[in-house]
């Protein structure tokens, strides 16, 4: 009896929290409400037999109880029963799979007039690539991948000189036209999901594969890799924003065509040494940093990690919050260099400067922190020298009370938490996983001993 | 020659009985000893998997609370946990722990066609099971790879354990497989040739139907698994490259070219689908079995459960790539997978109905297995009916890699199976060890284990609908998750937590109940399979004393009309039946 009672009170007790639970599918943002029709569908016919077979189990178990002197029926088979239940079953069947079918065809299909934008996954970064003016991907070829090409562009391919490189986990797409995304991975499975959008679909190595949608909502919408691809796999996270077609259109330009990134100059080093002037008051004449005035130290650290913070604290990504009163300082120091040249300028004057190994200040335990590290030496390297093509700065030989401050900052949000500080975003998910201050520094006093 | 079996044969077999104690519980060819060998191993290992679930449902629900917890542990640990559930607890436990029980005693036979391949399909199972615990120590750890093991991420920088821990999982399912194989060939050819005189395959007790086809898919699927697992095995060791395409690797190229990692997933799939089944099937059979007996009422529609029994098996063989509808398979096999999936729905949907139809008209007693048995229905047509959500291809789409997966396929094959293993040993273990269990700690058992997964289940499916994906070390802030979302996954792990503290009481109630138990009737629900009819209560070895047993009807004659027991035994003749015998129990 209790039993049965139970049964009832669990069917009930689950309907009750599907119509009440706050948990359910987002607000659909783009063409394919199709798919919620099915979904729904498939729920009333599911529903309908959760509810009914269960509650007739538990009438059964009520009306047929073990009582005394009862005797149970002795009634083998009944096929005119079991007849009448296998063609229900089918037709609820089949009104459940012929619409999904259906929307899968259209899936399936791509139409004419989709725009094609293509995305690139690798541990653990979104890229993008659009087609250009001539509406046509240029060849690439993941042998001809390097620090310089990440995208492994055939330079002799003419189709490929105006495709538009985005290398930033952030796309942007128009609003009510249909785009196809072509997916590819540089190095393991990955998956395009975002929730809004409903569909999704892997990006394997070796082949492109595809989906599409029509968005039809403005605005900004999590990209989530779903699709295990190792430790960093939580923080493979990107955006996708649905704009005007102007405001697209002005996202496109902001972007360098392949041509571009080819033409672009070298920094020159000795118009650079002359704006370095300003840097040097705080982070010393060679760029060795200085405690007292919480400069960390600029050489030897890598020109694209410099090139990238310069524009985070241009850009308000560092430096904005009332919180990090040092960020502030920097932030309008960065404003000073106004163009790109400048900027390269300053960094190849600071490539010239001696990396001299800056002094450790901070101590821990190191076999602690070497425990610690392994997670840290998937991007940062096994020796902590900086690997750009994981996104990830230099550690080792750098100034290390400054490492330190900026994991708390890490931890504590002040840093990383920019709603388009992507990079800074998946450090935050590893400094938030370190329990405390001790942590922080058997970290950082490992990493002065590589 | 003429084909003489081995019923007829039996008063020629000399029978040996073990004599010292390290043929009789060590290197024992007694199928009841092997079988209890493999229970203890597959539960022991099963307690390991669970502690790993509770450690990743504390990073779930407490993140960054717990030092020991790092994003290498934690996919260490989801990746562990699925596998040793799957293969080594599951897979081990219904085979070779029932399978080996049940199927000599249900058929009528002495022992396992092959007692000595017996043996050693237990000690090969023991050593892939040692070679497993062993990749935990080894430096790098086990494989975080996910249980799926996808290539390149298996093998490739960026998963922990690459250095040993995915070689010495490779290795241990190789070695597993040798010891399925062995064990496997034994159930078949035992159903096949050693079935007592009169057990037609008709007259089967549905549990043997259930461990016979599981286990002929096992022979099937498994090879698959084999394959994959030695070609990762050269792509890992001497650099092949059948499942490895050229990549990059921390901005340096890999030396692979042209492997493909889609091809791994249809493989490891055409085994992973029906090894599904290979749990579920054994399910089927015992709980049909449970719930026959404690009905005191026959099987509904036997005929039906077990062509549905076939059907299903050989279904199973043909719907694989429904875990593949976003791999970047060709989508046209979304057409053709989505169909077929839902074509397996109606067996699976028959086999429910005519479950809840055996306790029509039944005479119900709700002990202890029964509860399972019930419990069991509920949470199967749960876990059934989500499945069809994510077999119908375009529905999948949205709820591919999120906790719906992950809800659905521990309430089928996690909280179902494991429900009717726990209603079959309570329902079996008064023949096992002669000895009952105590029945209020097996009811408060039932009771916390099913609310309780329930209680971790059902939610989960929700953060699923929200699109919360699986396998996430943490979710930080996700712009489409409330906060709420954050405190039902605390919620969960509070019901996980619960529910693997309960075990200890079924641990406690067996071992004190195996120590100081009441002895048991050797019949206690009035069964009518023969496993209850042997001549000495636990059966001895050889099972049958003198003579074997004769079957003069099926297994499910219970209240049969003008006869004074609710019951009547597969070994009585018909004859000592006051009306009309009923030989198939079929009216015609």
């Amino acid at each position: 009896m209790p039993l049965a009672v139970a049964l009832i009170v669990l069917v009930v007790g689950s309907l009750i929290f599907h119509f009440m639970s706050p948990w359910y599918f987002t607000d659909l943002a783009s063409n394919w409400s199709q798919i919620d029709t099915t979904i729904d569908i498939t729920f009333w016919v599911t529903g309908f037999v959760f509810v009914a077979v269960n509650l007739f189990m538990a009438y059964a178990i009520i009306k047929y109880r073990n009582k005394d002197g009862a005797k149970a029926d002795y009634d083998p088979e009944n096929a005119k029963l079991e007849w009448i239940l296998t063609v229900v079953t089918t037709i609820g069947v089949a009104a459940m799979l012929a619409p999904g079918l259906f929307v899968w065809a259209k899936f399936v299909n791509v139409p004419d007039d989709a725009i094609e934008i293509e995305a690139n996954g690798q541990q653990w970064h979104w890229s993008y690539r659009l087609p250009g003016d001539d509406g046509q991907f240029g060849n690439v070829n993941g042998k001809l991948i390097t620090n310089d090409n990440p995208f492994g562009m055939d330079a002799d391919d003419p189709l490929g000189q105006d495709d538009v490189l985005v290398t930033s986990p952030e796309v942007h797409i128009p609003i009510n036209v249909p785009v196809k995304f072509n997916l590819r991975s540089k190095d393991v499975l990955h998956d395009f999901a975002v929730a809004q959008f409903r569909v999704k679909m892997d990006l394997v190595p070796g082949m492109e594969t595809y989906l599409w949608l029509t968005p039809t909502k403005l605005g900004t919408y999590e990209l989530l890799c779903e699709e295990l691809c190792g430790i960093g796999h939580h923080t493979m996270r990107g955006a996708v924003v649905v704009d005007e077609q102007a405001d697209f259109d002005a996202w496109v330009d902001s972007y360098p065509t392949y041509a571009e990134t080819q033409a672009a100059a070298a920094g020159n080093a000795a118009v650079g040494a002359a704006q370095y002037a300003v840097c040097a008051a705080c982070h010393g004449q060679n760029g060795e940093g200085q405690k007292a005035l919480n400069a960390p130290k600029l050489a030897g650290q890598s020109a694209w990690y410099l090139k990238s913070q310069i524009k985070n604290y241009q850009n308000g990504l560092r430096g904005a919050r009332d919180d990090d009163p040092l960020g502030k300082t920097m932030a309008p120091m960065a404003r000073t260099l106004a163009t790109d040249a400048a900027i390269n300028n300053v960094i190849a004057h600071i490539q010239t400067l001696p990396d001299n190994p800056a002094p450790s200040t901070v101590t821990g335990v190191e076999s602690n922190g070497a425990k610690m590290y392994a997670i840290c030496a998937y991007c940062h390297g096994k020796e902590g020298q900086g690997i750009q093509a994981m996104n990830a700065p230099r550690l080792a030989g750098m100034t290390d009370w400054y490492l330190a401050n900026q994991i708390k900052n890490f931890k504590a949000g002040i840093r990383g938490e920019h709603p388009t500080d992507y990079y800074g975003k998946q450090m935050g998910f590893m400094a938030k996983a370190m329990q405390d201050e001790q942590a922080v520094n058997d970290l950082v006093a490992y990493i002065n001993s590589l | 020659m003429a084909y003489v079996s081995i019923a007829d044969r039996d008063h020629e077999i000399e029978h040996h009985d073990p004599q010292t104690f390290i043929t009789k519980y060590i290197w024992s060819q007694d199928h009841k000893v092997i079988a209890i060998q493999y229970g203890l191993t597959a539960i022991f290992v099963g307690l390991i998997a669970l502690a790993l679930s509770v450690m990743m449902r504390l990073q779930l629900g407490f993140p960054d609370s717990f030092s020991f917890i790092t994003p290498e542990s934690y996919y260490q640990f989801v990746t562990m946990h699925g596998m040793i559930m799957v293969i080594y607890l599951l897979t081990a436990l219904f085979l070779g722990g029932f399978g080996n029980y049940l199927i000599p005693l249900m058929c009528g036979s002495r022992d396992m066609v092959f007692p000595y391949m017996n043996m050693l399909s237990y000690w090969v199972y023991l050593l892939s099971v040692i070679i497993l615990l062993i990749s935990f120590f080894v430096p790098g750890g086990a494989t975080g790879a996910g249980w799926t093991l996808y290539p390149p991420q298996a093998i490739a920088p960026g998963t922990p354990g690459i250095e040993l821990g995915i070689i010495l999982m490779l290795a241990s399912l190789a070695v597993f497989i040798v010891a399925f194989t062995m064990g496997g060939l034994n159930y078949v050819t035992t159903v096949l040739q050693a079935r007592c005189r009169g057990m037609t395959l008709m007259r089967l007790p549905l549990s043997v139907w259930g461990i016979f086809m599981a286990t002929i898919l096992g022979l099937l699927a498994f090879p698959a698994l084999l394959v994959s697992a030695i070609m990762m095995l050269l792509d890992k060791t001497i650099l092949t490259s059948f499942f490895m395409p050229a990549m990059i690797s921390a901005g340096e190229q890999l030396s692979h070219t042209g492997g493909s990692p889609v091809l791994f997933q249809h493989l490891f799939w055409f085994f992973g689908h029906p090894e599904v089944y290979i749990v579920a099937l054994p399910a089927f059979g015992i709980v049909s079995d449970i719930l026959s007996t404690h009905a005191r009422k026959n099987i509904f529609g036997y005929r039906m459960m077990v062509w549905a029994i076939l059907a299903i098996g050989g279904l199973s063989f043909i719907v694989w790539a429904h875990h593949m509808y976003v791999s970047g398979m060709n989508p046209y096999f979304g057409f053709f997978f989505a169909t077929t999936t839902l074509i397996i729905a109606v067996p699976t949907a028959l086999k429910v109905y005519n479950w809840v139809l055996t306790l029509w008209q039944g005479n119900i007693h709700l002990r202890v297995p029964m509860l399972f048995a019930i419990g069991f229905i509920f949470t199967f047509i749960h876990g059934g009916l989500t499945g069809i959500f994510l077999g119908n291809v375009v529905v999948d789409l949205p709820l591919s890699d999120t906790y719906f997966v992950v809800a659905h396929f521990h309430m089928v094959m996690g909280v179902s199976p494991v429900l009717v293993v726990f209603g079959a040993i309570y329902h079996w273990f008064p023949k096992m060890t002669g000895k009952m269990y105590n029945e209020t700690l097996g009811k408060w058992h039932f009771w916390m284990t099913f609310f309780g997964t329930y209680s971790i289940y059902l939610p989960m499916h929700y953060l699923g609908f929200l699109g919360v994906p699986r396998r996430y070390f943490s979710m930080g802030t996700t712009d489409f998750m409330p906060e709420s979302a954050h405190t039902l996954n605390t919620s969960i792990t509070i019901s996980a937590i619960f529910v693997a503290v309960t075990q200890l009481i079924f641990l406690y109630n067996m071992i004190v109940s195996l120590r100081s138990g009441k002895k048991s009737d050797p019949n206690p629900w009035g069964a009518a399979t023969l496993e209850w009819q042997t001549p000495d209560n636990p059966p001895k070895h050889g099972n049958w004393g003198h003579h074997l047993p004769e079957v003069h009807r099926w297994a499910y004659d219970y209240s049969v009309p003008g006869y004074p027991d609710d019951f009547i035994p597969q070994n009585v003749p018909a004859s000592a039946e006051a009306p009309a015998g009923r030989d198939h129990g079929i009216h015609h």
